[in-house]
């Protein structure tokens, strides 16, 4: 039956039913085989805790973490944890976006700049950023300052290469529009520039706001004893490892929110892009 | 359709055609009014092997109204010819005027001259952000024309050149044809006097390529802009030009120049008759003697 309607669905007019079923199979199909493989990731574990007879300090069950994160949420410094974080990468990237977006575009329109800076920025972007941490503690203390820096220089990088790739991938023919049409520079910038680099700036941010995050959060491991990095270390001092993966389902939960919150915004801003979904584009 | 829209276009050029009746008063006809003139106007490039003359000292007058269109085989210095006239690139030599301005002192490019002109290009190079009726619009947002006003021109104006019903469409929703088209109403919008067009049918098929024809044809005689086209086309010279520059290559310069004298409008079958196949047929020899 279905072999059948597979071969011959480019011949079935528009309106057949089973050409329709299988389109919304095709819509809502995440939906399904997504929680399924979760239920099935779930019992696995539990299988494997059954049949090994592993310790709880090394693998805890998945009940035992799920009671771990619902007392997650019910604490209170739990949630100061969160706000420390989130306000720490926030912060971290809007510094980055600032200097990112700034730097790329002088770094793209003027050539000189780009000779002199180039070989700094190659061996920064080569430095594991992170190694930066211990130095950041030392010169800014055990405060939020040392956590925002580091959230972005991380997210720094990517948001700089992708502005500057975006602006030099202007098309020329475009500029050559806004020449014949007298334009200013203000308006070049406005009406060309801008939303012609916007998709790659886009993209920069979505890779940069979940490096914010993370840098936020190795930034909270060295220093001071507040946010989520801290509370995870706590609970690995404490041997809660329940607790350890309760942290851990909290930190992708906040990176899937800051990444969702970065496709609003392509949706919103670029709903003419190829990267927009499909829905939004036909307008 | 098209009727709907005469109203405020012939509004418009006739507000448009305004400077040209003082200027008529000063001694012109209005037939013969010089709307761009070349005096000794040279094109040197610089290259890595030495400098290339792509135009040399060349001197050509078109009048208002004029359908002027520019042939020749690729290195003949067209192209180059039509963006020193649209103020792209600034010329070596020479003294170059549209609507009685200089359009460039030395190396600078003086705007005033430069609203007189609207381009399209081989490409129809519609911003991708913009929906049809905002890249239409685009060249009156920047002349800070109102919200409303430039949408109902660009309205207008996408009526004429026959894509209404597309308006808040985004350009990639379109055909070749019809984002051509658009490009066509986007030079149109700021009503230039002059209209250039550098090869716009040449990224076309064969068939879209007839009907564009026909309705720039149709859209010259309904707005009476002055219109310089560039083609390596010699059928669509013919068919759409009142005049013929042909060039030929190394360096680039003015061959000959041809009259077209067939009556508009003018339909695809006066391709079939003697007289046209006479004139094709003296250019291809003309340039097959300069290849």
């Amino acid at each position: 039956m279905t072999d059948k309607g597979l071969t011959s669905a480019p011949l079935s007019p528009p309106g057949d039913p089973a050409r329709a079923a299988r389109r919304d199979l095709k819509v809502y199909l995440p939906w399904i085989t997504t929680p399924a493989l979760c239920l099935l990731l779930v019992a696995a574990w539990w299988a494997y805790i059954d049949v090994s007879g592993i310790s709880a300090f090394i693998l805890p069950t998945p009940e035992s973490v799920w009671h771990a994160w619902i007392g997650l949420l019910q604490s209170k410094r739990a949630w100061i944890d969160t706000v420390m974080t989130i306000y720490a990468t926030l912060l971290g990237f809007l510094w980055a976006m600032a200097a990112g977006v700034g730097l790329g575009v002088l770094i793209a329109r003027v050539r000189w700049l780009e000779q002199t800076l180039n070989p700094f920025i190659v061996a920064s972007q080569v430095l594991p950023k992170v190694a930066l941490v211990p130095l950041f503690v030392v010169w800014f203390g055990f405060g939020v300052t040392s956590k925002v820096l580091i959230a972005a220089t991380l997210a720094f990088f990517p948001i700089l290469t992708n502005t500057v790739l975006g602006v030099k991938s202007i098309d020329r023919r475009h500029g050559d529009v806004m020449v014949s049409l007298n334009a200013t520079r203000w308006q070049v910038f406005r009406k060309l520039e801008l939303p012609s680099s916007l998709p790659y700036i886009i993209s920069g941010m979505e890779v940069g706001i979940v490096l914010a995050l993370i840098g936020a959060i190795v930034g909270e491991y060295v220093g001071g004893d507040l946010g989520l990095g801290h509370l995870l270390v706590a609970r690995m001092n404490a041997f809660e490892t329940d607790g350890l993966f309760a942290v851990m389902i909290h930190m992708t939960i906040l990176g899937s929110l800051f990444y969702f919150a970065i496709s609003l915004l392509r949706r919103a801003l670029i709903p003419w892009h190829e990267s927009a979904p499909r829905g939004t584009r036909n307008v | 359709m098209v009727m709907a829209s005469a109203g405020p276009l012939q509004d418009e050029i006739a507000s448009g055609a305004a400077p040209s009746q003082s200027l008529s008063a000063k001694g012109f006809s209005a037939e013969g009014l010089p709307v761009i003139r070349l005096d000794r106007v040279e094109k040197w490039y610089v290259t890595r092997d030495g400098p290339v003359h792509a135009l040399a000292a060349t001197d050509l007058v078109i009048a208002q109204h004029e359908f002027v269109v520019l042939l020749g085989p690729s290195g003949c210095g067209k192209t180059t010819l039509l963006r020193m006239i649209g103020g792209l690139i600034a010329p070596s030599q020479g003294r170059l005027q549209v609507m009685q301005r200089d359009l460039w002192k030395g190396q600078t490019r003086q705007s005033n001259a430069v609203s007189d002109l609207g381009m399209v290009f081989q490409d129809a190079n519609l911003f991708p952000w913009l929906t049809i009726e905002e890249n239409v619009a685009l060249p009156l947002e920047l002349k800070r024309t109102p919200k409303k006003q430039r949408l109902s021109r660009a309205r207008a104006l996408t009526d004429l050149v026959g894509i209404s019903g597309f308006e808040t469409r985004w350009p990639y929703e379109l055909s070749g044809g019809m984002q051509q088209r658009a490009a066509i109403a986007r030079a149109l919008s700021h009503d230039p006097g002059i209209l250039l067009m550098d090869e716009p049918f040449g990224a076309l098929d064969a068939m879209t390529r007839d009907t564009m024809n026909i309705e720039l044809q149709y859209i010259w005689m309904k707005t009476r802009k002055t219109i310089v086209l560039v083609t390596h086309s010699i059928t669509e010279a013919v068919f759409l030009a009142d005049r013929i520059v042909l060039l030929s290559p190394r360096p680039g310069r003015i061959d000959t120049v041809v009259d077209v004298p067939f009556e508009r409008p003018r339909s695809l079958d006066v391709q079939m008759t003697e007289r046209f196949q006479t004139i094709a047929r003296d250019l291809r020899h003309r340039l097959a003697e300069n290849a």
